[in-house]
């Protein structure tokens, strides 16, 4: 098909970011992300398969101060792909496409991801009983 | 050379060259990653500085290994779906395109199966 010498739409730098547009791009660097963590996931899983030594060593990374850097890196990721990925639904289901709406939904989205993300890092910090 | 018209031949089309399977597929991996994410971070909550032994008698508490499965199947399903999507945006190069796109699709199945033989491998071995 002849492609060449289209006009191409401006540069990304020249639009002043807005909630919906970095919405956008959240959605998909956090997916990215996400299959980094899964990564993680099945290395945990092979650990724990490996033998309580293995697994021993997954778990000294997980709780080392990087470890809890990533995993608490992936708590937003995940919470944020999710309620994002809500958000997504309601759009395919025709509900919610007034941009007001797909302003005050992305903000609540983006907060409640944020407020997810230390509820759970507070519930496991509980069951590591404060350490 | 051929008579059709290039909007004729692209009609239909997207980039991965087929229609709306591959949509479809993303939103329904999405829908069961719902309640499965969601139990998922509510376990690795209740798992968080366990050791081997506490890890293994989770899993065999009922329902643990089917959602577990369940949650991999999907989640690796849903990264295949999404990682193609963003190779399809921004690789341009066709044969590089091509080699990422089997890659993720090959590795995505590897490390599904990896996970769910480790789950059993803990559930019902030593």
């Amino acid at each position: 098909m002849s492609t060449g010498n289209r006009p191409l739409s401006p540069h990304l730098q020249i639009y002043k970011p807005q909630i919906t547009s970095v919405l956008s791009i959240l959605h998909r660097m956090t997916g990215v992300g996400l299959a980094v963590g899964a990564l993680m996931l099945v290395y945990w899983l092979n650990a724990a398969a490996y033998g309580p030594e293995a697994f021993e060593r997954a778990q000294s990374f997980l709780a080392h101060w990087f470890g809890r850097l990533l995993l608490f890196g992936w708590t937003w990721a995940l919470f944020f792909h999710l309620c994002n990925g809500i958000r997504h639904m309601f759009w395919d289901a025709g509900l919610g496409l007034e941009l007001p709406q797909v302003r005050a939904t992305g903000w609540f989205v983006y907060i409640a991801s944020i407020v997810l993300t230390f509820l759970a890092w507070a519930a496991g910090y509980g069951m590591l009983g404060g350490s | 050379m051929s008579l059709r018209s290039d909007l004729g031949r692209v009609r239909g089309l997207g980039s991965a060259k087929d229609g709306t399977a591959h949509w479809w597929a993303q939103r329904v991996t999405a829908v069961a990653l719902i309640p499965l994410s969601i139990w998922f971070i509510y376990s690795a909550v209740t798992l968080v500085g366990i050791d081997r032994a506490g890890f293994k008698e989770w899993l065999n508490a009922p329902g643990s290994i089917l959602l577990m499965s369940l949650f991999v199947i999907a989640l690796f399903h849903h990264m295949q779906l999404g990682l193609q999507v963003v190779v399809e945006d921004y690789v341009h190069t066709e044969r590089n395109k091509i080699v990422l796109l089997v890659l993720n699709k090959l590795t995505a199945v590897f490390l599904a199966v990896s996970s769910i033989i480790a789950l059993i491998k803990v559930a019902f071995g030593g």
